[in-house]
């Protein structure tokens, strides 16, 4: 239906890459698709609003527009703030200093309540605590009977002295599961409760009685990721009639983007501490706000591979980079050195993956051989320092020496030399701000042109030595480079 | 909504002489369109509030253009004239023809298929929907498919009792449920039930395993008799990822309806009205409470005038 929010933003950027510098309307434009992203994850409206707003404050300072890629930047901050939200006020489970530690679960009805208190229960149990359930949903047919399973199935004692289905008083049941639990000495009280309305005045007392007869240590709000716009309402509405102290994420494992996770983090402001993630009473873990961000964006992997990208090019060295090769000071130690820095990031095939929109990219990933950088490696460096700066002073000899160095024949050698000069001249030209018909490409800043390089050696090596021919080969390459320029995450970084 | 009985000289009961429940949707869906202001030049709050309603971004952009188009050319300006307009085009695109069950249709038993994901309310929406069905003369039998959720048996045949249903559940712990939907079918077309209904396990979509598991319970009732209705159960608390149920759900049981539930809260279900638009499937029933009579069906104008917050 939509493209993912990274490939609609490669979209937006593919205009902004040739400029370098964001105006405001640049950044609004990014905006308006980060806000209407937000929004498809179900983020409630008034929290993508104010959310929106701090961006644009943010992304009109200096630190965008001196980036070196600004467009990318937007999308970082966008990426820092959630998970600023998300996770500001991480923390773990609170334990009592007299057990038994309460623990209180409420919620709207089929939020996953009476499941997700197995799981916290079998969590608990496997930390060598001694938890007790408590049955208090009193309400919905079965759940004390399900509640029972449950319990029987992670090995956790079921407190249920009644059967439910309407009957019963919940409050009492929470009082004397506490005494219960104190003269077993249970050192963990979990209490269910029944599925309620935020706005069923009634049954919002209950739950307030509960939690006035109980004292909990800790009052967990479940709610379902797929939830959408009345998420807000849903979270002041418990917030203020029963007060939680931190929320629970269920059914994570489905496909919503679960943009709730943002608005009730932001209007509560209590900390998202579990998410539950699938139908085995194990699916059950900490809450992590940074993957929860790029969810909630629909960022794939993308900004991992930003992260990495950011740690191993260093910026003032991509500019000294760019410097050289204006100069025409690009020797194959640079050379080198740019393929080495690639491979810090990882396999190239694995980076390509990575990124939106590769898919189409996958059988020419299929075929591309990586081990040709492991080649290229062992060539320069059984080449001597002085080769390495100056290749004019490679002859037969020195050649023959380096084959053999490097396990490799003469004809790989001479097909390196040649295609290093080949790219030390595109290089150049670019550099100088000449754009040799290569969409997409910044205007000489270094970052860009290493995968170019890459890319066209990998091609290339398999292809003939023929000069004419590759200079047919490498006009067929660019585009290539530049489709991956959905790959664009190079050229954006 | 009429059908035949199996003997011919048995009077067809008529399901509409039950009375349906009284609440009153408008109430339950709680007018949020009071804040808007109608300015023809400036609709952006009308927009914001139907995203607020779960209407999704597309169909809030799009309504908002509709309304724009029309009025212009009509020249409507005034805020009640512009409201009419509104009212008019939610209640023109939610109308359909086949919101009724197919309960006329058919070879008995009829039967109809609940899924969903987990937490939306099918086994209370089966009690509900086979209390209205019995109440109106007919025999139900309902077939518990759900064999994975703790207690989920149990539950539904708390929920015959109280509807006076025949239960049909699994034989052993864990048994295949596409075996428990055949059996129930089987046991439905011995005991002359005019209707079965067979409830699943909740399963979020993107869960291919269970997804084709419940291909198999379809494949297996369809072996019998062809299947009435297949009802798509969808939480009204639900955001955009309605839309990404009721496509996966489509694609592999065929749906045919949707009940939205839970409409007694505060939240709208507005995402129904993309569901309707984009997957042409009619909402059918409703459910706005814990208590058995608390359902009916879904009426277009009853659903706008309670988003509009009209008398």
């Amino acid at each position: 239906m939509f493209g993912n929010l990274s490939d609609r933003l490669v979209e937006t950027f593919k205009n902004l890459r040739a400029k370098g510098k964001l105006t405001a309307t640049d950044i609004d434009a990014t905006l308006r698709e980060i806000r209407r992203a937000l929004l498809e994850a179900d983020v409630a409206l008034e929290v993508v609003k104010s959310f929106v707003g701090a961006i644009r404050e943010r992304a009109l300072g200096d630190e965008v527009s001196k980036a070196l890629n600004p467009a990318q930047q937007v999308v970082q901050i966008v990426q820092e703030e959630l998970v600023t939200i998300l996770g500001g006020t991480q923390r773990q489970l609170q334990f009592a200093k007299q057990p038994p530690t309460v623990i209180m679960l409420a919620g709207l009805q089929g939020s996953g309540k009476t499941t997700l208190a197995g799981k916290l229960a079998k969590w608990l149990k496997d930390q060598n605590q001694t938890p007790l359930l408590v049955a208090c949903d009193l309400q919905r047919p079965n759940a004390v009977n399900q509640l029972q399973v449950i319990g029987e199935r992670v090995g956790v004692p079921v407190f249920a002295p009644e059967e439910g289905n309407g009957k019963g008083n919940p409050v009492a049941v929470a009082k004397d599961a506490i005494k219960f639990a104190k003269q077993k000495q249970y050192s963990v009280v979990l209490i269910d409760t029944a599925g309620r309305l935020g706005i069923d005045e009634e049954m919002m007392q209950q739950a307030k009685d509960i939690r006035k007869a109980t004292d909990p240590d800790e009052v967990l709000f479940v709610i379902d990721s797929m939830i959408g716009q009345d998420a807000v309402n849903v979270a002041k509405a418990f917030e203020d009639g029963v007060g939680i102290d931190g929320v629970v994420l269920t059914k994570l494992d489905g496909d919503a983007r679960g943009g709730a996770a943002l608005s009730v983090a932001q209007v509560t402001g209590k900390p998202i501490m579990f998410a539950s993630t699938g139908e085995g009473m194990d699916a059950f873990e900490p809450f992590y706000p940074d993957r929860m961000a790029s969810r909630i964006l629909d960022m794939g992997d993308i900004l991992t591979l930003i992260e990495q990208a950011q740690k191993n090019f260093d910026e003032v060295e991509a500019k000294a980079m760019a410097e050289k090769m204006a100069k025409d000071a690009f020797t194959l130690e640079d050379f080198l050195d740019q393929m080495q820095q690639l491979r810090k990031m990882g396999s190239l095939k694995n980076m390509l993956g990575m990124m939106p929109g590769a898919n189409k990219l996958k059988s020419q990933l299929d075929n591309f051989d990586e081990k040709e950088i492991d080649r290229t490696e062992a060539i320069i460096l059984s080449m001597t320092p002085k080769e390495r700066k100056d290749p004019k002073v490679l002859n037969g000899s020195r050649r023959l020496r380096i084959a053999k160095g490097s396990g490799m024949t003469v004809t790989d050698v001479n097909g390196l030399v040649n295609r290093f000069e080949q790219a030390a001249k595109m290089m150049k030209t670019m550099a100088k701000g000449g754009n040799p018909g290569i969409p997409g490409m910044p205007q000489g800043m270094g970052v860009m042109p290493r995968p170019q390089v890459k890319k066209d050696k990998g091609k290339k090596k398999a292809k003939s030595g023929n000069p004419a021919k590759r200079a047919a080969e490498l006009s067929g390459i660019k585009p290539q480079v530049n489709e991956s320029g959905s790959g664009s995450a190079f050229g954006l970084q | 909504m009429f059908w035949r009985k199996k003997t011919k000289d048995e009077v067809a009961p008529s399901i509409q002489e039950v009375e349906l429940p009284k609440r009153n949707l408008t109430k339950s869906i709680k007018g949020i369109f009071s804040r808007v202001k109608f300015d023809l030049e400036d609709l952006s709050s009308l927009e914001d509030v139907l995203i607020q309603a779960d209407f999704g971004v597309d169909a809030a952009e799009q309504i908002v253009l509709e309304i724009t188009a029309i009025a212009r050319k009509q020249g409507l300006a005034s805020e009640s004239e512009l409201r009419t307009v509104l009212r008019e085009l939610l209640i023109q695109k939610l109308t359909r023809k086949d919101v009724a069950l197919n309960l006329e249709s058919g070879q008995s038993p009829y039967v109809i298929l609940v899924v969903g994901v987990n937490g939306a309310g099918k086994t209370t929406t089966i009690g509900k929907l086979a209390n209205y069905l019995v109440s109106g003369g007919a025999k139900v039998t309902l077939g518990a498919a759900d064999t994975f959720r703790a207690a989920a048996v149990e539950q539904l045949a708390t929920w015959a009792k109280r509807s006076n249903s025949d239960l049909v559940g699994p034989k052993t712990e864990g048994q295949d449920p596409a075996s428990v939907a055949y059996e129930a079918v089987e046991a439905g077309l011995a005991n002359q039930s005019d209707i079965v209904i067979i409830d699943t396990a909740g399963r979020l979509q993107n869960k291919q395993g269970l997804m084709d598991e419940l291909g198999k319970i379809r494949r297996s009732i369809e072996k019998q008799v062809p299947i009435n209705e297949v009802l798509l159960v969808l939480d009204a608390t639900t955001g955009q990822n309605a839309l990404s149920q009721a496509k996966a759900f489509t694609e592999v049981a065929n749906v045919t309806g949707l009940v939205l539930t839970k409409l007694d809260g505060s939240a709208k279900g507005g995402i129904v009205y993309a569901i309707q638009q984009e997957l042409d499937i009619p909402v059918k029933l409703i459910g706005v409470g814990e208590a058995i009579e608390d359902f009916g069906f879904f009426d277009a104008n009853q659903f706008v005038a309670g988003l509009l917050g009209d008398d």
